[in-house]
């Protein structure tokens, strides 16, 4: 396998955020109208400006990105659907790049949208795949945190990982929402606190779930010279992976497609994780957090312990990790879960975050993990991120 | 002037020195029907199906459908019920003679033999017997033969039916013989089962009532209650069976017109 | 070991009954197909007509040859990879049951699949895999110990998935024959509570009577199911307090269709088992579903015992078969029914049973006993479709395989 074509003339901008809510009313329509207006208020872009429309979304139904670009008032020249949850921000990534590198658009804009209204959580649940709805779910409906107590309870019989070292990841990603505005989770964690907290699905607490909110993400993908001349600050990538239904051999998950992928990643990329300013990775619960440090080249599983133990994953701190909080205390909007990696990896390189600033971030390090379709995810996928400019 | 017999019927009938005796028996899914050899097929009982009830199948009416055998309940038995009687003329019940739906009573009490003796016979012996003390038996009567039986209604004892067969009280065929040739007696009108004994189909002939009465046109009642109301002589009983097309009987309700002297 | 259930107590007036929920019952066509097999009792997995692999969860084509796909039996041998305790779902069936046991299954056969655990399983056993009907008639995986163990039915988590009689309240429709009597004593040994006795002709003595209704457990009661007044009076009586009924009714007759045959043995037939079936549904359903989830007794089964004959019709009985056609019929409908319920709809097949209507036929025959297991198995396993006896056996493995065929062989 040849290394991986590199991205020329690609510049990434606009990270858009649209503030969660715990319950709407309304509808993924109505969000990604929402993260459209607010990237217009940045770049000053209208509908017949953007000739490029990526769409990810699990509340949409009936409709697709097709319903979508005709109820935006879009008339794009290129479009995809991405499907995949918590991979889909680095998939939309990789697409619309491909896209504006080879001239089949010049200004994409990637759009995430999700609502949570009352009971939509279940009924997402309840018909979420055809193997979760025919093996999963009927098996004591855990949602997602029966399956990932699996998951969770294997890792840590395997690899000799405890409670108090993914509580470390928490408490950290706490710390790391307090100066987010927009986080859902407002109070301060102890470690203390993540450990007495209620069971959910044992090993699963509490404070390994996620919160299912309403909200969106968005970002631009286009050519440098259209984001100087929008006066965009940009970043170019570096490197991208993608992999799907890896390792199905494994009995139950305890490494992900990036396994796979990793080297070609790093190679292209031409650098190494230790050169990582930040690491923005897919955190529906902290055992897929750990499993991407490792997968990823951080550190092998066995010595995940000693690796986290030895950083401090705070904004100031030696490995900055889901620097808004992540989902774990800013909130999971759906399939915008999966493109919050992306926004923030990207905020934080662009200079233009929504709490704290990581010290010197020039790249970032953002992955995705998506759609757990019956005893695991599926989709994996990767991205390193540079600065390109500042304006 | 003076008044048709009916007119004064009718006198009678709203002064109650004529009353109306109900000699039925309440037709419902558990009253017991004759029971065959289980190898012959079976008489069915009284059964009801709700059509509507004031409800979503009939707002504002209230009807069943009603099935049963011929033979349930209180019922009347056609000449054409038995096989000596198949040849006869007008031996259903739709043929029958409407005149011969009422005819006068005479009352034969052996309910003391039968509750001695549950399977008492009644023979021409102890009819001449009975008409030494009570009077010839007139011509063209039903004889109403009381035993009691229709106290037992409701308890295992009216059926009386034991391994070796049912136990009940009912006619030989000699009796038979001079109630119907000698008497001319409309028919045989019983409170329990089947004009005949329980155990009459071991008797020589075998089933003599149903055998003599139908072969020579003559009909039976059965399942009677409240004879024991009736007095031995004067009561005219009132029988339409209903008029079932080629039928060898039919449920139908009985009653007796019987003077009563005034206090 | 398993603790033994408690002796439930009897039901607060003040309380109001937990609703009768089910588990989720969206499936797709092919786990629907697997239903089948687990209302057998069967434990399969779909294999590859073309590279014979075993794949799980239920797919459409084979994920290694993109081969058509068949169930096949497999074996029940599996090893438990992981384990949770689920103490939170937002499904209203599972948050009555919390927390609620399931792991991730290792199948001997192959594949790997996440299943409900029996209280004494744990990571890291060797298990033994069941294929069962969940409340909502959908098939479920579920480990139990290799080894039978005390008290093993007793299992809150199994409960679900079965009708087990233990400390339950059965009516068995028919007591007046040595079938309905050596049922009602099965299932006092297998645990009921009380077993209501029908007798649809209390004025009338039958074999065996004095020491049935002598014996403790044994409530005689009239129920007669040709006569809708008196399933209704019993159902009135008892509707909240029969847990399972037993359907032990039935009327057959040697008779051909146009020869050798009586039409009133046809309608008597067919009052009996298909209307009658029809009449104790009506009278008993609908109280049951209201109370199939309320506690150690709760409302489980409906089971009717019915010749096997009614697939396939069978010369000599014609009527007999005809009336048991219906009433397969009939509890297939009655299933969907009672589908959102959580009440079993079972079904006992039975060849020719030992009895005086059978006197002509060849061994073998099903005996009292005979059958009475398999009602006690069908319970307690919550199985949809057992077979009484090897001629049963034969015919449903016959008609399984050609369904044309056997109709053609038990017709001739």
């Amino acid at each position: 396998m040849g290394l991986q074509s590199p991205y020329e003339g690609v510049a990434i901008c606009a990270p858009t955020t649209v503030p969660y809510v715990r319950f709407s009313p309304e509808s993924a329509h109505w969000w990604a109208g929402a993260a459209l207006q607010s990237l217009a208020q940045t770049t000053g872009l209208g509908p017949a400006d953007i000739d490029g429309f990526c769409f990810a979304s699990f509340s949409a139904a009936p409709d697709t990105v097709v319903g979508m670009v005709q109820h935006l008032g879009l008339s794009p020249r290129w479009m995809d659907h991405i499907p995949t949850g918590g991979a889909s921000g680095v998939m939309a990534l990789r697409r619309a790049a491909r896209a504006v590198q080879c001239g089949d658009a010049e200004v994409v804009a990637c759009v995430a949208a999700d609502t949570n209204q009352i009971d939509s959580y279940r009924q997402t649940l309840a018909g979420f795949s055809r193997f979760s709805q025919d093996a999963t779910y009927p098996y004591g409906f855990g949602g997602p945190n029966a399956t990932f107590a699996l998951i969770t309870g294997n890792f840590m019989r395997q690899f000799g990982v405890t409670r108090e070292t993914f509580g470390k990841l928490c408490v950290a990603q706490r710390q790391n929402a307090l100066s987010n505005p927009l986080a859902l989770m407002k109070t301060p964690l102890t470690l203390d606190q993540y450990m007495s907290a209620r069971p959910i699905s044992d090993p699963v607490h509490l404070f390994d779930c996620v919160m299912p909110c309403a909200g969106a993400e968005a970002f631009l993908v286009t050519t440098p010279e259209k984001a100087e001349e929008l006066g965009l600050s940009s970043a170019r990538v570096l490197a991208t992976i993608e992999r799907h239904n890896a390792f199905t051999e494994d009995s139950v998950q305890f490494r992900g497609g990036w396994e796979r992928d990793r080297e070609a990643l790093w190679q292209r990329a031409g650098c190494v994780p230790e050169d990582m300013h930040c690491v923005q990775v897919y955190d529906d619960y902290p055992v897929i957090v750990a499993m991407q440090l490792a997968d990823l080249g951080f550190c092998e599983k066995p010595d995940l312990t000693d690796f986290i133990a030895a950083n401090d994953f705070t904004i100031p701190g030696s490995l900055p990790l889901n620097t808004n909080g992540g989902q774990l205390s800013a909130g999971q909007a759906g399939a915008a879960g999966g493109f919050q990696n992306l926004t923030e990896g990207l905020r934080q390189i662009l200079r233009c975050p929504l709490g704290d600033q990581v010290p010197e971030a020039a790249r970032a390090l953002v992955s995705g993990f998506g759609l757990v379709n019956y005893d695991r995810g599926v989709c994996t996928g990767a991205a390193v991120l540079e600065r390109q400019a500042l304006r | 002037m003076t008044r048709s017999p009916l007119t004064l019927l009718a006198e009678a009938l709203a002064d109650r020195t004529v009353e109306c005796i109900d000699l039925t028996n309440t037709l419902s899914p558990d009253f017991p029907v004759i029971v065959l050899p289980a190898e012959f097929g079976q008489c069915a009982p009284f059964r009801m199906e709700k059509v509507s009830r004031y409800d979503d199948n009939g707002p504002a009416w209230y009807w069943n459908n009603i099935s049963m055998n011929e033979h349930t309940g209180t019922h009347f038995d056609a000449p054409a019920h038995w096989v000596t009687g198949k040849d006869l003329p007008s031996n259903t019940v739709d043929a029958v003679p409407a005149q011969d739906f009422v005819a006068p009573a005479v009352v034969i009490d052996i309910s003391n033999e039968a509750a001695a003796d549950a399977d008492f016979v009644l023979t021409r012996a102890f009819l001449e017997d009975w008409e030494a003390q009570h009077g010839e038996i007139p011509k063209r009567h039903w004889i109403a033969l009381r035993t009691d039986w229709y106290k037992r209604v409701g308890t295992p004892d009216y059926l009386n039916l034991k391994e070796d067969g049912a136990h009940s009280p009912g006619p030989d065929g000699r009796a038979m013989e001079f109630l119907v040739h000698e008497r001319d007696c409309v028919g045989l009108a019983v409170e329990t089962v089947g004009t005949d004994a329980g155990q009459a189909f071991h008797f020589n002939p075998p089933l003599p009532a149903h055998s003599i009465l139908h072969g020579n046109g003559r009909y039976g009642l059965q399942c009677l209650t409240n004879l024991d109301k009736l007095p031995t002589f004067g009561a005219m009983i009132i029988a339409c069976p209903l008029k079932i097309e080629g039928g060898s009987g039919s449920p139908l309700r009985v009653i007796a017109l019987v003077e009563r002297t005034p206090a | 070991m398993t603790e033994p259930l408690p002796i439930p107590k009897r039901k607060d007036p003040l309380k109001r009954s937990r609703f009768g929920l089910v588990p989720p019952g969206l499936r797709s066509r092919a786990a629907s197909e697997m239903a089948t097999f687990a209302a057998q009792g069967r434990f399969v997995l779909q294999s590859c007509d073309r590279c014979r692999s075993i794949t799980y969860p239920p797919r459409d084509r084979c994920p290694s040859c993109w081969g058509t796909l068949t169930w096949a039996d497999q074996d029940r041998g599996a090893r438990i990879e992981a384990v949770t305790t689920i103490r939170h779902s937002t499904d209203n069936f599972f948050r009555n049951h919390m927390p609620w046991r399931i792991g991730t299954a290792r199948l001997d056969a192959g594949p790997v699949a996440i299943v409900h655990l029996h209280g004494e399983v744990q990571q890291g056993d060797r298990v033994r895999m069941t294929l069962r009907l969940d409340r909502g008639g959908n098939p479920a995986l579920f480990a139990v110990p290799q080894k039978e163990t005390p008290n093993m039915q007793d299992d809150p988590q199994l409960r679900c998935f079965t009708a087990d009689p233990k400390h339950r309240r059965v009516l068995v429709t028919d007591g007046r024959t040595a079938i309905g009597q050596a049922i009602a004593r099965a299932l006092l040994k297998a645990g009921a509570q009380t077993v209501f006795l029908g007798d649809a002709d209390p004025l009338m003595r039958y074999p065996g009577k004095a020491e049935i209704e002598a014996q403790e457990g044994i409530e005689p009661v009239s129920l007669n199911l040709t006569d809708s007044g008196s399933v209704q009076e019993l159902a009135a009586q008892l509707g909240g307090r029969v847990d399972i009924v037993v359907n032990t009714a039935g009327f057959v007759r040697p008779g051909g269709v146009a020869f050798g045959a009586k039409l009133s043995d046809l309608q008597a037939t067919f009052d009996l088992g298909a209307v009658g079936l029809a009449r104790l549904a009506q009278g008993f359903a609908p109280a049951m579903s209201a109370r199939s989830d309320d506690g150690v007794n709760s409302a489980a089964a409906f089971l009717d015992i019915v010749p096997v004959s009614g697939l396939s019709g069978q010369s000599g009985y014609a009527g007999a078969a005809a009336s048991a056609a219906a009433r397969l019929s009939l509890m297939s409908g009655l299933r969907g029914e009672m589908q959102q319920s959580g009440i079993r709809v079972l079904s006992v097949l039975t060849g020719p049973v030992d009895d005086d209507w059978h006197q002509d036929l060849p061994q073998p025959k099903v005996a009292p006993g005979q059958l009475a297991r398999a009602v006690v198995h069908a319970l307690t396993e919550g199985q949809g479709i057992t077979c009484a006896g090897d001629v049963a056996k034969d015919l449903f493995a016959r008609w399984q395989a050609n369904p044309l065929l056997t109709m053609r062989e038990e017709n001739r």
